[in-house]
């Protein structure tokens, strides 16, 4: 099984042995290739019940819970490395959910879809209507990310936060790409933010 | 209720006298208890299960007086997802019921049976004294312990009271303490079997053997609607009538359901014994597991270390609901301990845990491992 690139990234930077909470952790592929790669015992939180049972008789640790509402019950720096993955756009309050992310973990992994990708962009302007594609491929009525974001808001938000960006990653047609022009180029981003 | 044979029983007498929350301690405790599986050489291999408030000690095995299978016996057994191809199971009759360890029908030091000068026991009591066993078992660490309801009550008292003596913990449709709604249930139950004349103060044992069996019976029907759902029971009964065509205008079993449970109660008499019934529903209406810890539920797990935990709910049980178990989840992220936790879905109420649920099935198999 492969990871996802965005995931695959964040499992090649965190390192061995650190305390990791995946937030929205999904089926637990990433908390998975952590601990057979990484000798990494990471938490994770999911929403949904039947991916939460899947982690679950895994053998991994996942919490049922909303991240809007639950990640106020961790302890501060109670994790080395809190990771948000395809998450971020989801949240009430992605401005509040960046801020628990760092009061938890050491250091945060985020990573999204950008909604100025090219592809984005074009089909927007030639269909005139809210673009469904690969990575975000349901309605808008019925989509669960109502906070789209892109390259650039996601930085101009970190910056007025005072967040460090201490890396930032670009992919494309699932492969990494070159960190130039990424607002126009890059279907997803991965942010290591600390304060 | 019906009497056992002490030839169905494997039993062990403590050597020590056991300490009490009252204050007081039992002498000469009596443990009865069964094992599915083989033990390791390192004995390294051992699950605790922890039965609930009418349970026993046979998980899996034939029970001595009704003749039924094992009221876990669809997830406890060879292949199944606690196998005991690979665990040695372990469960013990928990101290204050009827099944073979010592309670309030046993003799006490004058060779009359307890009855009610029988101590009030707790939950950690109860836990104590399993704990007395694995002792003269000669079994330091378990691979896990796992209990539903009160079981539950038990693995988390447990893993409180006893840090390091377990790798896992897995508690199902429980809480970490009564509500008032709980305990006044169980008070309705209590009552019940107190208002019966032949309770008799719980001197009832001897003579001619009937006990308060109309007062259990009462106690047991009350306590059964909160096992179950609204909706399991609509589905199960409705308003369909019993046996007739139309109602009787009379006060007849004319409904179903009253009839199901006019059924469950007698047969409960059968199988249990009254005065235990009011020893263990105090037990649990007692226990608050924060309360015991200083008020702060999450200083009750702060030694619990690597134990991994587990805990799981389902989203028609009203007895235990899902926030119950969220508070259980929280107190263990405050202490940062590895937790998982999952409200499953099914329709049966807190009977959830012992009936047809293959998503626990598969939370369990992967969590023990």
């Amino acid at each position: 099984m492969s990871l996802r690139p965005d995931l695959a990234k964040i499992a090649e930077l965190v390192p061995t042995g650190s305390r990791v909470l995946d937030v929205g952790c999904g089926e637990g592929d990433l908390m998975d290739v952590l601990r057979r790669e990484k000798r990494i015992d990471a938490r994770g939180l999911e929403i949904d019940p039947e991916l939460v049972e899947k982690c679950v008789s895994r053998g991994l640790s996942v919490v049922q819970g909303d991240a809007d509402r639950d990640l106020t019950e961790y302890p501060d720096a109670a994790f080395d490395v809190a990771i948000l993955s395809q998450t971020l756009q989801t949240a009430e309050r992605p401005d509040y959910m960046l801020d628990q992310l760092l009061r938890i973990g050491r250091t945060a992994f985020v990573s999204f879809p950008n909604f100025a990708y090219w592809k984005m962009r074009f089909s927007l302007l030639t269909n005139g209507r809210m673009p469904v594609t690969r990575h975000l491929p349901v309605s808008w009525y019925e989509t669960q990310n109502i906070h789209h974001v892109t390259v650039k808001d996601f930085r101009e938000l970190i910056a007025d936060k005072g967040v460090t960006v201490e890396g930032c990653w670009f992919f494309a047609g699932g492969m990494e790409i070159s960190k130039s022009r990424p607002n126009w180029r890059a279907e997803h981003a991965v942010f290591q933010l600390s304060r | 209720m019906a009497t056992i044979l002490a030839s169905d029983l494997t039993r062990l007498t403590l050597e020590q006298p056991l300490p009490l929350d009252s204050g007081k301690s039992l002498e000469g405790v009596e443990i009865a208890y069964e094992t599915y599986g083989e033990l390791d050489e390192d004995k390294s291999n051992a699950i605790l299960i922890f039965h609930a408030l009418t349970g026993d000690q046979f998980v899996a095995k034939t029970h001595p007086i009704t003749g039924k299978p094992g009221w876990w016996d669809r997830m406890v057994g060879k292949g199944k997802p606690i196998d005991t191809a690979r665990y040695h199971v372990i469960c013990a009759n928990v101290i204050g019921s009827c099944l073979g360890s010592t309670g309030p029908a046993s003799e006490a030091a004058d060779g009359q049976p307890y009855a009610m000068r029988f101590p009030v026991i707790t939950i950690r009591d109860m836990v104590r004294a399993q704990v007395a066993l694995l002792d003269a078992l000669g079994i330091e660490t378990l691979h896990a312990v796992v209990g539903g309801s009160m079981g539950g009550m038990q693995a988390l008292s447990f893993a409180a009271n006893f840090p390091g003596r377990t790798d896992r913990v897995l508690a199902i449709a429980t809480t970490a303490r009564h509500s008032a709604q709980n305990i006044a249930f169980h008070e309705v139950g209590r009552q019940a079997i107190m208002a019966d004349p032949d309770w008799k103060g719980g001197d009832y044992y001897g003579g001619n053997g009937k006990g308060p069996e109309k007062g259990l019976s009462v106690a047991r029907m009350a306590a059964h609607i909160t096992y179950l759902s609204e909706e399991g029971l609509t589905e199960k009964f409705g308003r369909r009538l019993q046996d007739r065509e139309a109602k009787s205008f009379g006060f007849d079993a004319d409904f179903q359901v009253e009839s199901y449970l006019r059924y469950q109660g007698i047969a409960f008499t059968d199988r249990f014994d009254a005065n235990s019934y009011l020893y263990i529903t105090r037990a649990m209406d007692y226990f608050d597991l924060a309360e015991e810890h200083g008020g702060r539920l999450a200083d009750a797990f702060a030694n619990a270390g690597d134990t991994r935990f587990c805990v799981v709910s389902f989203d028609t049980d009203w007895l235990y609901p899902t926030a119950e178990s969220r508070n259980i989840v929280h107190a263990l992220n405050a202490v940062a301990a590895p937790v998982s936790f999952v409200e499953l879905s099914a329709p049966y109420g807190h009977d959830s845990f012992l009936l047809e649920c293959p998503a626990l099935d598969r939370v369990i198999k992967g969590f023990i491992g």
